[in-house]
């Protein structure tokens, strides 16, 4: 194939020789950034509300503290404390053989965990990894969110007789949401960002095209420079959207 | 007449802090009790115990026969049937006023929206804020906002009004405005517990007046009683500075 020299020096010939390789990895990354940032949302809900739950009278108390509070702080705490490329190794090789093994699997055994563990083996550690992860993070987004909330808004809710759930679903969230976009967004193109990690146990994502591409000519400056290209798109798109939101919610504020 | 809340021996406790040492009262159906009484004295206190917003330390509290602090009491049930209004309005700052008026009625009472709506703009007319039917809470002055929370609490047809000092937070050309509302009601025999630093609306408008001080009710009585010829004496050297 012949040489196409960009300024003398890119190889774009390289590019797009492996333009079908770099187009199913950024379908690749923008799936798994989807993904995680839809479950990694519902994750950190659940944990942001289980970190502000609290029970009034006495064995509501001690139970909200014990099984809510307590475990949501611990998990939260460990997927901070620990970087995120040594939990996807633990959760590839380690915590996945466990449920998905062609011998003993906890959760899938035989002929299928086989197939699975083959083909969908780093997407599914992937995923489950950020998603952890992100779902930490994000639980403090909400956690502050809702703390920031005055408590006058749950006091006229409640004396309205509206019903805990109701109050958060109607009064506390959607407010503390307005406030939560931007650090959200944050989170989100953090996701994006860290995505590329997953690269390491074999998903084919963008970072992993651009290693098959490096390994194939001994050049570098192409291919990642070629992926970081696209990341810096996919995040600007995503900041575009953030901001998109802010204005439509925006509406009503008092601060 | 019928007896809607009972207070029996109501005490409260922040820590090692008595906020409350002990309340006994009574007030009957469409009667308006105004609570007066020194900063901190905790009249507020004593006021959201009444809906259970404050949890009791002790003693018992019945609103219309049902224990407010009960464990097993429906206490969401309960409060729609309380309409309260605070001193800093708590409005819904992401809800119309319009919203802000129909949603507890909505998903509380079941009313339709077509019903909802009908309410509230009823309840507007009548505290003279149709035209703000569409408007955020930020786009109100603090009385009109403070007549939207009135409306609001209004919707759900509650039997027993609580009120948290409502004009304290208002500039003093506000508080007029939300004061005639208030009058208004009481003259239409809502039943109405006013925590007020507003004497002469509890002289006009109560029937009643309870003065309460270091967590007890030091004397109660008809406002002339209080006011004119109180029998105790932190009764007087409080009249004596805030009058």
């Amino acid at each position: 194939m012949e040489q196409v020299l960009w300024f003398g020096w890119f190889r774009a010939d390289i590019v797009s020789q492996y333009a079908g390789l770099f187009w199913r990895g950024l379908q690749m990354t923008i799936a798994v950034t989807l993904i995680c940032i839809v479950l990694g949302t519902a994750l950190g809900l659940a944990i942001g509300l289980a970190r502000v739950a609290e029970g009034r009278h006495s064995p509501a108390k001690q139970l909200c503290k014990y099984l809510l509070q307590w475990p949501a702080a611990v998990y939260v705490s460990f997927f901070r404390g620990t970087p995120l490329f040594v939990q996807i190794l633990l959760i590839h090789f380690a915590l996945l053989p466990l449920f998905i093994n062609p011998a003993d699997g906890l959760l899938i055994s035989g002929e299928t965990a086989r197939d699975l563990k083959q083909n969908y083996g780093a997407f599914i550690s992937g995923v489950v990894a950020l998603t952890l992860n992100s779902g930490a993070y994000i639980s403090e987004i909400f956690r502050a969110g809702i703390q920031s909330i005055d408590k006058g808004q749950v006091e006229a809710s409640r004396s309205l007789g509206m019903s805990f759930p109701r109050t958060m679903y109607h009064i506390i969230l959607p407010q503390a949401f307005r406030r939560m976009l931007p650090p959200l967004g944050n989170n989100a193109i953090a996701l994006l960002k860290d995505s590329s990690l997953i690269s390491a146990i074999g998903l084919a994502e963008l970072a992993y095209a651009a290693r098959t591409v490096a390994g194939a000519y001994s050049r570098y400056w192409e291919p990642y420079l070629t992926i970081s290209l696209m990341y810096w798109v996919l995040t600007l798109a995503l900041a575009y959207g953030v901001k998109r939101l802010e204005v439509r919610y925006g509406r009503g504020d008092s601060r | 007449m019928d007896e809607v809340i009972r207070v029996k021996g109501l005490t409260k406790l922040y820590g090692r802090n008595a906020v409350l040492r002990g309340i006994d009262c009574a007030i009957k159906a469409t009667e308006v009790v105004c609570v007066i009484g020194p900063s901190g004295s905790g009249k507020s206190t004593f006021l959201r115990c009444l809906n259970g917003l404050e949890d009791a330390s002790g003693g018992q509290i019945l609103v219309h026969g049902v224990a407010v602090h009960e464990t097993k009491t429906d206490i969401d049930a309960l409060r729609s049937d309380i309409g309260m209004v605070f001193q800093r309005f708590n409005l819904f700052p992401h809800k119309t006023v319009l919203e802000n008026i129909t949603l507890a009625p909505c998903k509380v009472r079941g009313l339709t929206y077509a019903q909802a709506r009908l309410r509230a703009s009823e309840l507007l007319q009548k505290v003279g804020l149709l035209d703000k039917i569409d408007a955020y809470p930020n786009q109100l002055s603090g009385g009109q906002q403070q007549r939207v929370a009135i409306a609001r609490a209004l919707a759900m047809q509650p039997r027993i009004m609580l009120f948290d000092e409502p004009t304290s937070a208002l500039d003093p050309e506000m508080v007029g405005e939300v004061l005639a509302v208030m009058q208004s009601l009481a003259e239409e025999g809502m039943t109405m517990v006013v925590v007020t630093h507003e004497m002469g609306f509890a002289r006009q408008v109560a029937d009643r007046v309870l003065f309460i001080d270091e967590g007890v009710v030091m004397e109660e009585g008809t406002p002339a009683a209080i006011f004119d010829n109180p029998s105790h004496e932190r009764t007087r050297r409080f009249l004596s500075k805030v009058l």
